[in-house]
């Protein structure tokens, strides 16, 4: 905040003529929900896969009015989050909050926070792989058709496997969901934790693949499916354990190892809901 | 300490003072000027501009100091400036036939038009530490004085013709004009889309990484897709770029490059009309081992085309294309650095579910 402007370089770094065609990718997104749309991605002055696919739509819908958060494993502070948050501070002059509440642009990697969103609010996925078949087709060209034919029996085939060998299925995070019943998709490597948040949510979501050049969004109020089967039906991770500083047993834990005879702790992934229990608590 | 506390924005701020301190070195040592490095590292410079897509050897130069003589990271800083800048078209194809040569050979041909010029070259050197060059010798050598040869070399040249345009008249190669893509394609404004067409693979090859080009040639030639190549040529020198302003409509020079080409003479097709088949490679500056890995790989991505059976990954588009850029790999590899804390933990539940599922009431958390 109350940097200068980066001298030699357009607001929020990008030239509007790139936000322009960054825009008009993002607006087919929403028209297809799921639908990976590719675009002309920039080369950032972040590496690929810190987060230039974020990055590249925050800057293309970010202005003076905007308030800023950035996430990196549902905290504020982790070291990536403060780059980018500090990157926009400087090329944007936008303000930046850590509250969610107060946020109008949240851009996140691997977590939604837990305080759910409101309608107007915008939350930018960082992805590193948006292709949710990726891993059991290689090629772009077959998964690209696959998804026009909505071919996708090879992912239920995945998923059945998973039950056979380990009896459920083995996928805890970047678990695939199906957008209003058309596109199966990938919701970046959330824990699936985080997949029923996606579902009807208030806000836009954004997810942005810098070096794959993808992009893709689900619109307010779209239904998320999480795939699974009848008698497998899907479910989150749980914890024993409450957080050891703000004492949630409803949010994502985080397991810190605090001394080499295996001790450890679990606290709140989510730094800013942590802080704002611990203040409730306070305030009784 | 690097953990997700608070402190990261000062342990950041901190680690980027030393990474200064760092790079700067001793400081009794005199500091490296850009001049030094386009000079003496010019190798470097040619590389980071061609993979950098930027040619300015000047802003290539001050990417290698800044980045600690860590090419990758200068192609990096290079490509981020790049992006930037605003694209006021194309230039007219640019005339290596008009190259003022500086050095030129053939392995086809024994001698050729114009003949061969050896230049400044490593082969033929003998890989023996050159203890003058230490600094431990008092007084270095004598300056390189030029014979006249060499003020020859600097005269004025005849056009050039090259080699390949020698066969092709004789119709016994094939002409490199067909199929000429009208506008080319620019993977800097448009994502590569599959198949790529050939103007869009060679941008992407000239932009690719040295080093994985050269181990995807060099996989072509032990049999991972066979091409048999010969270098029909390789030259290096330089040449005027063309524009032609939209308010002027003719071309005018607006400057001069140094570019190494290298053309391969390729397995050949057809039978009563048989003829030879080409790879083409391209960089800035000298670039003469990527220039030809470029040209093994070029010729080996046209194997659908050719009707060639696929029996190596550098036959196949999506794999080359996809890989051969190391700004991308590198930023993606090393990503790998940043926290994954919530991917972990949810691989570390659903490990403990499993071995808890399999060992019965035994939990696995109490050891």
């Amino acid at each position: 905040m109350n940097a200068e402007p980066m001298p030699g370089y357009n607001y929020a770094y990008l030239d509007e003529q790139t936000k322009g065609m960054i825009r008009r990718a993002i607006l087919k997104a929403v028209a297809i929900p799921g639908y990976q749309v590719p675009f002309g991605s920039r080369e950032m002055p972040l590496p690929y896969g810190w987060g230039t696919g974020g990055i590249q739509l925050t800057a293309s819908i970010i202005g003076p009015g905007d308030v800023l958060k950035v996430i990196d494993q549902g905290a504020d502070d982790t070291t990536n989050a403060v780059s980018i948050r500090s990157f926009f501070a400087k090329t944007a002059q936008v303000a930046t909050t850590t509250a969610t509440e107060d946020a109008t642009v949240i851009q996140t990697r691997h977590r939604i926070p837990e305080t759910p969103l409101k309608s107007g609010q915008i939350l930018v996925y960082q992805v590193p792989i948006p292709e949710p078949l990726r891993f059991m087709e290689p090629s772009e060209a077959e998964t690209r058709t696959m998804h026009a034919l909505e071919e996708y029996g090879v992912m239920h085939v995945k998923l059945y496997e998973d039950i056979a060998e380990h009896g459920r299925i083995a996928k805890s995070y970047d678990y695939p969901v199906k957008v209003q019943d058309r596109y199966i998709m990938c919701p970046s490597p959330i824990p699936k934790f985080d997949n029923p948040k996606m579902n009807h949510s208030p806000a836009l979501q954004l997810f942005g693949a810098g070096r794959e050049k993808r992009i893709y969004a689900i619109p307010p109020y779209t239904r998320v499916e999480s795939l699974d089967f009848e008698d497998h039906p899907f479910e989150i991770q749980s914890w024993d354990e409450a957080c050891a500083i703000c004492g949630s047993r409803q949010s994502f834990l985080d397991e810190i190892i605090i001394d080499d005879q295996g001790g450890r702790m679990f606290v709140c992934s989510d730094s800013d809901f942590c802080a704002r229990s611990v203040r409730k608590q306070e305030a009784k | 300490m690097y953990v997700a506390v608070k402190g990261g924005e000062k342990a950041i701020a901190a680690a980027h003072r030393l990474l200064a301190r760092e790079r700067r070195g001793d400081t009794s040592v005199p500091e490296l000027t850009l001049e030094q490095i386009r000079a003496q590292l010019s190798l470097s410079v040619d590389r980071v501009m061609s993979e950098g897509s930027l040619y300015d050897p000047h802003l290539a130069a001050l990417a290698v100091k800044q980045a600690r003589g860590d090419l990758m990271e200068a192609i990096f800083l290079l490509r981020a400036y790049r992006t930037t800048l605003p694209r006021f078209g194309y230039c007219l194809p640019v005339d290596t036939s008009r190259m003022h040569i500086r050095r030129r050979i053939s392995a086809t041909f024994k001698d050729v038009p114009g003949g061969q010029v050896l230049g400044a070259t490593f082969d033929y050197t003998h890989r023996l530490l050159d203890w003058g060059l230490s600094g431990q010798e008092p007084e270095g050598r004598d300056a390189f004085v030029p014979e006249e040869s060499d003020a020859a070399a600097q005269a004025p040249q005849d056009a050039m013709p090259r080699v390949l345009d020698v066969l092709g008249r004789e119709g016994i190669i094939e002409s490199e004009t067909c199929g000429l893509d009208p506008e080319p394609a620019d993977l800097t404004r448009e994502p590569l889309s599959l198949p790529a067409g050939r103007s869009m693979r060679l941008q992407n090859l000239a932009r690719g990484d040295e080093g994985f080009l050269l181990a995807m040639g060099y996989s072509t030639q032990r049999g991972f897709g066979v091409t048999h190549p010969f270098v029909g040529e390789i030259r290096m020198g330089e040449v005027e770029v063309e524009f032609t302003p939209e308010e002027l409509g003719f071309p005018v020079t607006i400057g001069e490059v140094t570019l190494t080409e290298c053309e391969t003479v390729n397995q050949f097709i057809g039978s009563g009309d048989a003829r030879f088949t080409r790879g083409y490679g391209l960089t800035f500056g000298q670039g003469e081992r990527k220039a030809m890995s470029m040209a093994l790989v070029d010729r080996a991505l046209r194997a659908p085309e050719l009707g060639e059976e696929i029996k190596g990954s550098a036959q196949d588009g999506e794999f080359v294309l996809y890989h051969s850029d190391n700004v991308e790999a590198s930023g993606f590899v090393q990503h790998l650095k940043l926290p994954h804390y919530v991917d972990f933990q949810s691989e570390l539940a659903l490990l403990r579910g499993l071995r808890k599922d399999a060992a019965g009431k035994e939990d696995p958390h109490e050891r």
